[in-house]
């Protein structure tokens, strides 16, 4: 097992290293010098010229990706050539937002899909299974963004039980959570739906197995078979899942971030993009990527944590 | 004691069992023997309350006066694993992947009486020592995963008595095992019923092996009973038409032509020289699974590879099929070097072909039968008149030209072996490499597909090299054979005198461990069968 974990922390490490090289060699191949871009098309060459070299524009690639490398490492990810204040700063205000409302969402996805999906699997071919097959899909099927306008429509503006946008910050954790409330619901019901049908058709693949039968011969129900053998090898088509979900919600969630007026991490990349502010382009994307990895990174423990045949690799 | 009286099954319209009348009586061994697809699976399901959720049972299983047909589930899920255990074909993956043995032996204690489950695995560990498990050698907290196919049918063993039932039920239990594993695990379940008195149902297709232990044999024909005897009296009499349709097939051998016997003084078709190939082991170390091994075979010639698994034998196959590197030596077919990989020229692969033990897992479900036995052809060029050809191959094979528009999926296992004949001859190889090739058939099939192969041989100048662990089989078809163990050729010798004069321990292991019908029980003087190791006759 340590052997395992060993090895996957050196994967995790080279990953990193891998990504951010890949992170900052797009950025620099896109078209447009941030330079002139910032001081607009009227300026002096010169003026330029000495912005670029302050930058640090023009020095050679390799140079520039240490230093930048370099300093990524004691977090300093430099300043935004728009705002000029320290992109470090930005991302970590927008983390406190995305970070938190991915977690909800995720938690609340994993808590509605596995009671529905294992009551799926254990009434397969039945009407109960039929329900759900049917609910999911639409889950599925509606836009999350509409869902999340019926939920304000609902919940804020009728029943005024929760705010129907902004975030007050966490200095207020009563009406910050309550802020990040139906955001994370709008969030969740369409991975909840995914989770859920994922859930039960590995369930019932694992349910065709010999081993059930081994267990059902044992005395057990078919309830017990079903929690105490299925379920658990059923896990690891889940987990993947859930790793990419919770990647995705990170930052995927700018339509909901829009529609509940949420400074979260897509929009601050959706701006940055809009205003060509590269630097905080490249940081935010690293960071994301980085947060991919780490998921993965755990989603590989978790598999080891349930199979042992995998912790011998 | 349990009774079955007149139990029948019906799957949607279709009746899978007729009338069943069994007694188990404790402490006696009831063989239950039939082709695949003759009920038994489902007869042993039913005795269980574990039938397909759309098959309807009528008739009564008796309990202790009780029937279980009539039982509520929550009743019936306290008679399983208590009063009725029950063990299946495939050790490998009948135990929990994710749960230590222990534990799966120790959730039978705890499903049954609640205990906890330190006292639970101090059973657990009581019982596995019972099977053959000892403590120290096999801790409980090991995994199926770190277990042999043997071990692991021992784990299902354990759990299945764990709560002393009073009937066994054994489902080709030793199907999947090599002929030495097998023994043992036959010894220890008469063991198990002498000492603790349970009945055991042992359903087999193998004659053989009912013939070495059972008390009672019962055959079964298209769902029901047509024979049932005391072991002796069924195997000397014979009454049914069927009982001896099935004898006469366990015991067939081809026919032999007189001068087959491998021609000398021509060059050798398939040459081995010391060859070498290394596993790395997960645990570190290396595994030496083929060690110095030489080997000829000259054209025409029919050479059976014999050993227990693990012995090497599908490491050497996959090596002499150019499939993995050496790690020293040379093999050389019709005087050219097999390399592995790409640097092997096409037309030296195509005078090698192979037929796989599993007639359903060896085809693409999705093409049709034309494409699948064209398929060789990439190595050789595909001639113009190539639907001829395949046309040409299904007929040889006893199968019909019109069968090329069709898919696999609408043939039967035998059948399907004969597509992978087909497949085989049609760029007219010189050597065929028979994996366990009939190992999965009923007997009845294995004997048409025997004769088959022994025709083909004849009309096509092949050479075999039939890898087998059914030494029967391997006497009945090859003139020589090789006994491999460790990774070593120990023997090699004329079929007849390896197996009835073996000289090499491992080879006279390997002859006793063969389960055979009694000489003076059977009315012709034929020589004794071998276990028929196959993986056919699960679930009806």
């Amino acid at each position: 097992m340590l052997r395992y974990v060993f090895r996957r922390t050196i994967s995790l490490g080279l990953s990193l290293l891998v990504a951010s090289a890949v992170v900052f060699a797009v950025v620099e191949l896109v078209p447009g010098d941030p330079a002139s871009f910032m001081l607009g098309t009227g300026a002096q060459p010169e003026t330029v010229a000495a912005l670029r070299e302050q930058l640090g524009l023009d020095q050679t690639l390799p140079v520039r990706y240490a230093a930048w490398a370099a300093a990524l490492l004691q977090g300093d990810f430099g300043q935004s050539f728009t705002y000029k204040t320290p992109i470090a700063g930005m991302i970590l205000d927008r983390m406190q937002v995305s970070l938190p409302l991915a977690m909800m969402a995720l938690l609340l996805a994993a808590s509605i899909a596995f009671p529905v999906g294992i009551y799926a699997a254990a009434r397969r071919g039945r009407i109960g299974d039929a329900a759900v097959m049917g609910g999911t899909q639409l889950g599925i099927a509606l836009p999350n963004f509409w869902f999340a306008m019926l939920l304000v429509l609902l919940f804020a503006i009728t029943l005024r039980w929760l705010p129907a946008g902004g975030f007050p910050g966490w200095g207020q954790p009563g009406p910050a959570i309550k802020a990040l409330i139906l955001p994370a619901v709008a969030l969740a019901l369409p991975q909840a739906a995914i989770l859920a049908r994922v859930l039960r058709s590995a369930l019932i693949d694992t349910q065709g197995q010999d081993y059930i039968r081994t267990a059902r011969a044992k005395g057990l129900t078919a309830g017990q078979t079903l929690l105490r053998h299925a379920l658990r090898n059923a896990l690891i088509p889940v987990l993947t899942i859930m790793g990419m979900q919770f990647s995705f919600l990170l930052a995927g969630a700018i339509i909901i971030e829009n529609v509940f007026y949420l400074p979260g991490l897509g929009r601050l990349i959706f701006q940055a993009i809009s205003q060509r502010d590269l630097i905080v382009v490249q940081s935010a994307v690293l960071v994301l990527v980085a947060a991919v990895i780490a998921v993965n990174f755990l989603v590989d423990l978790a598999y080891a944590a349930i199979d042992p045949r995998l912790r011998r690799r | 004691m349990i009774l079955t009286q007149d139990l029948s099954v019906t799957i949607g319209q279709v009746p899978v069992l007729s009338a069943v009348d069994l007694r188990l009586d404790p402490g006696t061994i009831t063989g239950l023997v039939g082709e695949s697809g003759s009920g038994k699976s489902m007869t042993a399901l039913a005795i269980i309350g574990l039938l397909p959720r759309h098959a309807a049972a009528s008739g009564r299983i008796m309990l202790d006066g009780q029937n279980l047909l009539t039982m509520p589930e929550t009743r019936l899920c306290d008679i399983r694993g208590r009063r009725i255990g029950m063990i299946f074909q495939e050790p490998m993956t009948a135990l929990n992947p994710l749960m230590t043995i222990g534990d799966q032996v120790a959730e039978v204690l705890r499903v049954h009486h609640g205990m906890d489950r330190k006292a639970a695995l101090s059973r657990a560990r009581a019982r596995l020592d019972r099977v053959g498990l000892p403590d120290p050698r096999f801790p409980l907290s090991l995994y199926p995963h770190e277990l042999s196919g043997g071990q692991r049918q021992r784990v299902a063993i354990a759990l299945a008595i764990a709560e002393r039932p009073d009937l066994l039920i054994a489902d080709e239990p030793t199907t999947a095992l090599d002929v030495t594993t097998q023994a043992q695990i036959l010894d220890l379940l008469a063991g198990l019923v002498r000492d603790e008195g349970m009945a055991l149902l042992l359903i087999t297709h193998d004659l053989a092996v009912v013939a070495g232990i059972a008390d009672r044999v019962a055959v079964m024909k298209s769902g029901r009973i047509v024979e049932e005897a005391p072991t002796e009296r069924l195997f000397r009499t014979q009454d049914h038409p069927y009982t001896r349709r099935l004898f006469a097939a366990s015991l067939h051998v081809p026919a032999r032509r007189e001068h087959e016997h491998a021609r000398s003084g021509t060059t050798p078709l398939l040459q081995l020289r010391n060859a070498v190939r290394e596993y790395r082991l997960p645990q570190g170390g290396r595994l030496r699974a083929v060690d110095d091994v030489s080997l000829t075979i000259r054209p025409g010639e029919s050479v059976g590879l014999v050993g227990e698994s693990g012995c090497g034998k599908s490491t050497l196959t996959r090596a002499i099929l150019g499939l993995d590197p050496l790690l020293g030596g040379s093999i050389e077919l019709d005087g050219m070097r097999v390399t592995a990989g790409r640097n092997m020229p096409p037309k030296l692969r195509a005078r090698m072909q192979v037929v796989f033990q599993d007639p359903f897992g060896s085809f693409d479900p999705r093409w049709r039968i034309d494409r699948l036995i064209a398929e060789p052809f990439h190595l050789t060029g595909r001639p113009p008149d190539w639907r001829d050809q395949v046309a040409g191959a299904l007929e040889e094979v006893g199968l019909d030209a019109s069968d090329a528009r069709k898919y696999i999926h609408e043939f039967s296992g035998g059948q399907r072996q004969r597509i992978a004949i087909a497949r085989a001859l049609i760029i007219r190889p010189r050597l065929i490499v028979l994996d366990e090739a009939v190992s999965a058939l009923d007997v009845r099939v294995r004997a048409q597909v025997l004769d088959l192969l022994a025709d083909l041989r004849r009309s096509h100048d092949m050479a075999y090299l039939f890898i087998s662990h059914d030494l029967s089989v391997v006497r009945g078809i090859t003139e020589r054979v090789l006994v491999m163990q460790n990774g070593r050729i120990v023997e090699d010798g004329r079929a007849e005198q390896v197996i009835d004069a073996p000289r090499h321990a491992c080879t006279q292991s390997l002859v006793a461990a063969m389960p055979r019908i009694p000489q003076a029980w059977t009315a012709r003087p034929v020589p004794c069968p071998g276990p028929d190791i196959s993986h056919a006759g699960r679930g009806a």
